[in-house]
């Protein structure tokens, strides 16, 4: 288990100086950001001087060796923007964003392997035929038309959850502020999170349909028949448990489309967390927020895979056996 | 009253474009304790009339007509819940694979406590001893450590015993052993085969071995069913088949098996192979492999007659019995 950790902290590292260095070979790509920091009037004598402060002139190495060296320390550089270190600034909306990314995680499981299971279970059924075409078109809908669908059936006409931003929060600990405990803030949660699961649980009923089906070939389902078990018994705990091993991994990957989809819907939603300003970011040229931003979901990405691989090592016991043999 | 008796069964497979007969009026009875084989080559009906016996064909399979009898129940009439009262309870079923038998992500105490828990109301912790002791019983040592382990821990052999344990956790009436040596190593073979004997005959437990080995049914069987493209074409003592085959297929099966005494032979076999389900021939099915097949055998097919050594369905043997019938007619 220590021996497993310690080599996922390592491919981290790994990872995460690959990711730095693509984050930052792109800074001065998305344009200059003193023209966006200085009005018309500033002479280009000034905004050399200004270029010369920032080091934007030295070369790309020398940069990104100052980067690295403040990124070991935890400050990876200050927002033209804000004025504040940029780590800070997106820390300070990472709450809304993960609160939204579990949400709709939840929503996803909780709809999606029920569907999926039927679907496997009864392929003949009205309901799971419906199903498969439902999540076909679900698939083949980009997330934006649906974002705006949401907004124009559930606020516009039926008006019943409110279109923009997070509603009241409160704060807990002092350091994490939180819609989930607000009924306002509740209802601002719905939209934004049932987009973003709606954008993912096509891929993950088909995937259990498809595993399910499979397993429920196998010969240690029909020696479980054969024993004279329930078939609730069969189903959920023979057949689900297997069926769940692929759909883990590929959840773990699924994490970067979440990533990506938040972007979109934090932005049509208004949703005041990091996708957000992120776009924000690369509108104002506020390089050093633009890398910060890749970096620590970066971070999350491989958090969020080493979680996975845990859960996948507690499900399937030839896995744990493995990680003891390390 | 016979403990199960299965009658002019037939099993089809319903394909897209046609109806497959995988089963052709099947008969035959099984009385307590009493232990029957089914023998035949691949393809020739074994497996599926041992799952059909449970009802648990899989799809596309299904029992078109016919009856299966467990004492006075009526099987072939049950619902799933009715079936799943039968299965594991009263008729057992050992696999052929033990690799894949057991469920990957489960223990093995979970597999056995919940067999036992989902037939009869009885606590964890009795189970558990229940099983343990069924462990003890197929020779596993140190059972309480197995009890936790996973599959894969175990070697083939570990866990068809484990397959055997579960089989018996319930003290079923019948048990249907699906080719239980066949995938496991030759030195195991007969060890697993030693047991399952051993039990069946020390608790009066009724065995249906379905194999293609005539020399582990010959050390197991009081009875054979030879099987050829879903018929049974000869049925009689084991004894009796093995020493007088009548039928020209289980003459054929019996030539083919290899002979120990005499060094440097080639096998003989039987030329031809198993036709497919689609490609059943008319009349008699092994009229294109028969070595005696006559006009008679393309066209028709043969009655199951007894023929004073076993129950035969080959033209072949009820001409001769004819014969003979006439010419004691004939004396008198």
């Amino acid at each position: 288990m220590l021996i497993f950790l310690l080599r996922r902290v390592m491919q981290a590292c790994f990872v995460m100086i690959i990711i730095s260095l693509i984050s930052f070979a792109i800074q001065d790509k998305l344009g200059d950001p003193v023209q966006q920091m200085v009005g018309m009037s500033v002479s280009q004598d000034e905004r050399n001087q200004i270029r010369n402060e920032l080091g934007l002139n030295d070369g790309f190495f020398l940069q990104y060796w100052r980067f690295a060296k403040g990124a070991i320390h935890g400050d990876l550089g200050t927002s033209y923007y804000y004025k504040e270190p940029a780590l800070d600034v997106i820390l300070e909306k990472l709450p809304a964003t993960l609160e939204l990314a579990f949400c709709s995680i939840l929503l996803v499981i909780l709809v999606a392997t029920p569907c999926g299971v039927l679907a496997a279970i009864k392929p003949k059924h009205m309901l799971s035929r419906l199903l498969m075409i439902i999540s076909s078109i679900g698939l083949s809908v980009p997330i934006f038309i649906v974002a705006i669908l949401m907004v124009y059936i559930f606020s516009i006409e039926l008006n019943m959850a409110p279109s923009f931003g997070r509603g009241q929060t409160i704060e807990i600990f002092g350091l994490w502020e939180s819609g989930l405990f607000t009924k306002d803030g509740l209802k601002h949660l719905l939209l934004p999170s049932l987009t973003l699961a709606i954008a993912l649980m096509p891929i993950f009923v088909r995937l259990i349909r498809a595993e399910m089906m499979e397993v429920l070939q196998s010969e240690y389902i029909r020696f479980a028949w054969s024993k004279g078990l329930s078939a609730r018994r069969i189903y959920f705990k023979h057949a689900l448990k297997n069926t769940m091993l692929p759909v883990i991994t590929v959840g773990g990957i699924q994490a970067g489309t979440l990533v990506a989809y938040t972007i979109l819907t934090e932005t049509i939603f208004q949703w005041p967390g990091m996708g957000f300003l992120f776009m924000d970011a690369v509108s104002r040229v506020d390089t050093p927020l633009v890398s910060a931003y890749l970096i620590v979901v970066g971070g999350i990405f491989v958090i969020t895979n080493t979680f996975v691989d845990l859960i996948y090592g507690l499900v399937n016991p030839t896995v744990r056996l493995a990680s003891h043999g390390l | 009253m016979n403990l199960l008796s299965v009658s002019h069964l037939h099993v089809n497979f319903h394909m897209k474009e046609q109806e497959l007969a995988a089963l052709i009026d099947v008969s035959f009875t099984l009385n307590r304790g009493e232990r029957i084989a089914i023998v035949g080559e691949s393809g020739a009906g074994k497996s599926v009339l041992g799952f059909s016996i449970v009802n648990l064909i899989g799809k596309p399979g299904y029992i078109k007509s016919g009856s299966i009898k467990l004492e006075n129940k009526e099987i072939t009439k049950m619902n799933l819940r009715q079936l799943q009262e039968v299965r594991g309870k009263r008729i057992a079923m050992i696999f052929q694979d033990p690799m894949m038998t057991l469920n990957p992500v489960l223990t093995i105490g979970d597999q056995l406590v919940e067999t036992i828990r989902s037939h009869t109301k009885i606590s964890y912790k009795d189970a558990r001893n229940i099983a343990i002791e069924k462990l003890h019983h197929v020779q596993i040592a140190s059972p309480e450590k197995r009890f936790d382990q996973y599959p894969h821990e175990l070697s083939g052999g570990m866990r068809q015993r484990v397959i055997i344990a579960s089989v018996l956790l319930l003290n079923p009436d019948i048990i249907i052993a699906d080719e239980p040596t066949t995938a496991l190593d030759v030195t195991i073979q007969a060890e697993i085969l030693q047991l399952l004997l051993a039990i069946c005959r020390d608790n009066g437990v009724a065995l249906v071995l379905i194999s293609h080995d005539l020399g582990v049914v010959s050390k197991v069987a009081e009875r054979t069913l030879v099987m050829y493209a879903g018929h049974v074409v000869e049925e009689g003592p084991t004894l009796e088949i093995i020493n007088d085959p009548q039928h020209p297929y289980t003459q054929g099966l019996l030539n083919a098996l290899p002979q120990m005494t005499l060094p440097g032979q080639r096998l003989n076999q039987i030329r031809g192979s198993m036709p497919s389900l689609a490609e059943r021939p008319s009349g008699c099915a092994f009229h294109p492999r028969c070595p005696y097949a006559t006009q008679k055998c393309r066209q028709e097919q043969p009655r199951f007659i007894y023929s004073g050594v076993s129950s035969v369905a080959c033209f072949l043997v009820e001409d001769m019995l004819n014969e003979f019938a006439d010419k004691d007619k004939e004396a008198s």
